[in-house]
């Protein structure tokens, strides 16, 4: 017996283990700790599709009802999970409606991994049946991409690929894979990916020039800090936290920043940028020591650039060197991964207040409220504001929910007075700004952060471009909460037409359909609300319920965001109404 | 404003299937037209180099050369005024065999102009030059009245005249 069993095993050792590319891809994925992707299937990644079935116990697939949707799923996934989202796509088609997720990922640094399926090898650029180029098509929205051939490759790309989406600054990765290279048989081994030599990940942070930026803060007598999602991406909250409090440096977030700091800190005062907050934008042209973490100096932070913070030294701490003066000249740039960089930067600063300078912001705080929070948040007119609505779900929530947004006003009024306790709570489409971005995202942060309270809060506009996801609710139960702020308009397209084209409101009405039958459709509870007096009972309602739940709220039809800093405008020309 | 010159832009990276367009697609996203490209092995093993020209302000070289950069498969980008390059275009002239007998004045532009000749057939002779772009322009418009058959240059070629620490680089890329 025991021979026997001896020479079985021998017998299994020497007999070498083929396997098909498709199988291969599976076990990639397995083995960089995948379980949950988003996709579509259809002819040519159909031989993944066949492998997945068999694997379905360690690996779960959704299918979006469009492949846009697993696009912004993977993204939601990722940004609040920290993870790699991973999508896939047939050819043709099915890969085109990757792109618009693809640009979202690349301009907000989210790692994602796109797999699409492509004709066999002696097809390509024969413009066979759902044949296109994409790789031609997404090199300008991806960190890299990849077109396997053989399926003897699939191992070494797919850790590469990996390993670049996740690295340094995050990004999507697209792996196009012939159909050939699927069915294949090879021997199939795994490495994971842990360098590539022309690739620089994490630059070496340098010594001079965190000295050079403590210095530079030590002797400020009006420092400011901004971040953005770099923190988050580097892990760095603590960091950030740390410094503030330390050098008592008054500190604001671009859109992509927002919860890395708790919004309650004292010294967290608030948002830079066009729709964000008046003394941040103000104030930024008169600080003295301008200190950038983690951000990119997007035109919507900046204004105009030929007015921005030209009085103020800037120090741009940044894990890319590319964005160094890229938009703003560094006076001081820091190089390197802000967790690293942030904490060589602690022990060499000074203990500090700057009390006075921290009144100023105070100061300004109290004449926006004044003008603009009170209202947005209190208002005593009839119609209901997008500001009460989230002041409402600040209440319901206790400042612990993630909050997705859409693309428009209400992402604004949003990220303006959400309240964050944690970090990875504000997950929206910055850089990009996808309308339909929302309720997809919604869905992977839900699926990403299962014991977190996920609030989508959509626009009816952005809300119509992918409101089929729906079905991924339903089919699958996941308890997210979807707002839907219905003005009966695309509103920020008409505020601009209101305040630059002498109110000539081109195509910005909308006719909407009955929300709440198109949920009921759907089988997932739902409500509408048009008064005040039933706003409060019914978002606690919704965040009380463990299901998925619409609540759809009219509000008023013709408000505005502000304060505002117009387009061509420098940040201290910020517009209170 | 700052003002337009002329800019060398040397890439070196992996030879990988596609690169090239991911390398064109920073410069049409810029609107930028590339006037001159060239793409070769360089010094180091299996390590490609581009040369590109273009006509640019230094803020805007500096952008796209680190948007290079920081593809995946580029090791390092470099940029570069004329005067901190030495540089050569090449340019082959196709002529009629019979101009060669017939006209004088042709054997004298060969010899002025240095050009070599490539090859004599029955039907035509083939001249190469290189050069700075006005020596091939200038012994262009000194053949075209006698028929050129068939013209072409090359794109740039650059050497910088400081050293492009390029080993060294990939050195410390490998063992990061």
């Amino acid at each position: 017996m025991e021979t026997l069993k001896e020479k079985k095993i021998q017998i299994k050792k020497e007999k070498t283990v083929k396997i098909s590319g498709a199988e291969a891809i599976i076990h990639c994925l397995l083995a960089e700790g995948v379980d949950l992707l988003y996709g579509y299937p259809g002819g040519a990644i159909m031989p993944v599709y066949d492998e997945l079935y068999k694997f379905q116990d360690k690996l779960t697939h959704i299918l979006t009802r469009h492949e846009q949707g697993a696009t912004h799923a993977a993204q939601g996934y990722a940004r609040i999970s920290g993870k790699v989202g991973v999508a896939m796509a047939t050819s043709g088609p099915g890969a085109t409606n990757l792109v618009t997720g693809l640009a979202d990922a690349q301009i907000d640094s989210t790692p994602m991994i796109c797999i699409t399926g492509q004709v066999p090898r002696h097809l390509l650029g024969s413009d066979a049946f759902q044949e296109t180029d994409i790789i031609g098509i997404s090199t300008p929205v991806t960190k890299w991409n990849y077109q396997i051939t053989k399926a003897s490759e699939i191992p070494e790309v797919m850790a590469k690929a990996f390993y670049i989406a996740k690295s340094g600054r995050p990004g999507p990765v697209l792996v196009d894979i012939t159909k050939n290279a699927q069915f294949d048989e090879f021997e199939f081994s795994y490495k994971k990916c842990t360098g590539v030599r022309s690739y620089n990940p994490k630059p070496k942070p340098n010594s001079e020039a965190i000295k050079a930026a403590a210095k530079l803060i030590n002797t400020a007598k009006k420092p400011f800090v901004v971040w953005g999602q770099g923190v988050i991406l580097g892990q760095a909250e603590e960091e950030l936290k740390a410094l503030v409090e330390k050098a008592g440096i008054p500190a604001a977030w671009t859109i992509m920043g927002a919860s890395a700091l708790d919004t309650g800190h004292p010294l967290n005062v608030g948002m830079v940028g066009m729709h964000g907050n008046y003394g941040p934008n103000i104030l930024t042209n008169e600080c003295d020591v301008l200190i950038a973490i983690g951000m990119r100096f997007d035109d919507r932070v900046t204004g105009r650039l030929a007015d921005y913070a030209t009085q103020a030294k800037v120090i741009h701490f940044e894990i890319d060197p590319a964005e160094i003066n890229k938009n703003v000249h560094a006076d001081v740039a820091v190089l390197g991964d802000s967790k690293e960089t942030l904490n060589l930067l602690l022990p060499l600063l000074d203990s500090n207040k700057h009390e006075a300078w921290h009144n100023v912001f105070k100061e300004k705080y109290q004449i926006e409220f004044d003008t603009v929070i009170k209202k947005d948040i209190h208002p005593t007119k009839d119609g209901l504001t997008m500001g009460e609505v989230i002041e409402e779900i600040n209440i319901a929530t206790e400042h612990k929910a993630a909050i997705v947004t859409d693309v428009g006003q209400h992402q604004m009024i949003a990220c303006r007075y959400a309240k964050f306790k944690e970090t990875k709570s504000n997950i929206t489409s910055g850089g990009l700004g996808t309308m339909g971005f929302a309720l997809p995202a919604a869905i992977g942060a839900k699926m990403g952060a299962m014991d977190r309270e996920v609030v989508a809060v959509i626009g009816d506009g952005g809300y119509q471009m992918t409101i089929q996801e729906l079905g991924v609710i339903f089919q699958h139960n996941i308890p997210v909460k979807i707002v839907v702020l219905n003005n009966d308009h695309l509103g920020m397209v008409r505020q601009w037409q209101e305040l630059f084209f002498d109110k000539r409101y081109a195509s910005t009405v909308m006719v909407n359909p009955d929300f709440v039958k198109i949920a009921e459709g759907y089988h997932i509870e739902a409500k509408s609300v048009s008064e005040r007096k039933d706003l409060k009972a019914a978002v606690q309602e919704m965040i009380a319920s463990d299901k998925p739940y619409f609540l759809e709220v009219k509000v008023e039809k013709e408000d505005n965001v502000f304060p505002m800093i117009p387009s061509g405008a420098a940040v201290s020309e910020i517009r209170l109404k | 404003m700052e003002n337009n010159q002329w800019f060398t832009i040397s890439v070196y990276s992996e030879n990988n299937v596609g690169l090239l367009n991911r390398i064109s697609g920073i410069f049409l996203k810029r609107h930028i037209n590339i006037e001159s490209l060239n793409v070769s092995k360089s010094e180091i093993d299996n390590v490609s180099k581009f040369t590109i020209v273009i006509y640019t302000t230094d803020t805007w070289v500096h952008n796209i050369v680190g948007q290079i950069e920081k593809q995946i498969e580029v090791i390092k980008a470099f940029y570069h005024t004329d005067d901190e390059t030495i540089y050569q275009e090449s340019a082959l002239f196709k002529i009629a065999s019979d101009l060669l007998f017939d006209e004088r004045q042709i054997q004298n532009i060969i010899k002025e102009s240095n050009a070599q000749i490539v090859t004599v057939a029955r039907d035509f002779f083939v001249l190469a030059k290189s050069g700075r772009r006005f020596e091939i322009d200038d012994m262009y418009e000194q053949l075209k009245p006698f028929g050129i058959m068939q013209f072409v240059r090359s794109g740039r070629i650059s050497v910088t005249k400081d050293e492009m620490q390029i080993s060294a680089l990939l050195r410390e890329f490998q063992y990061n």
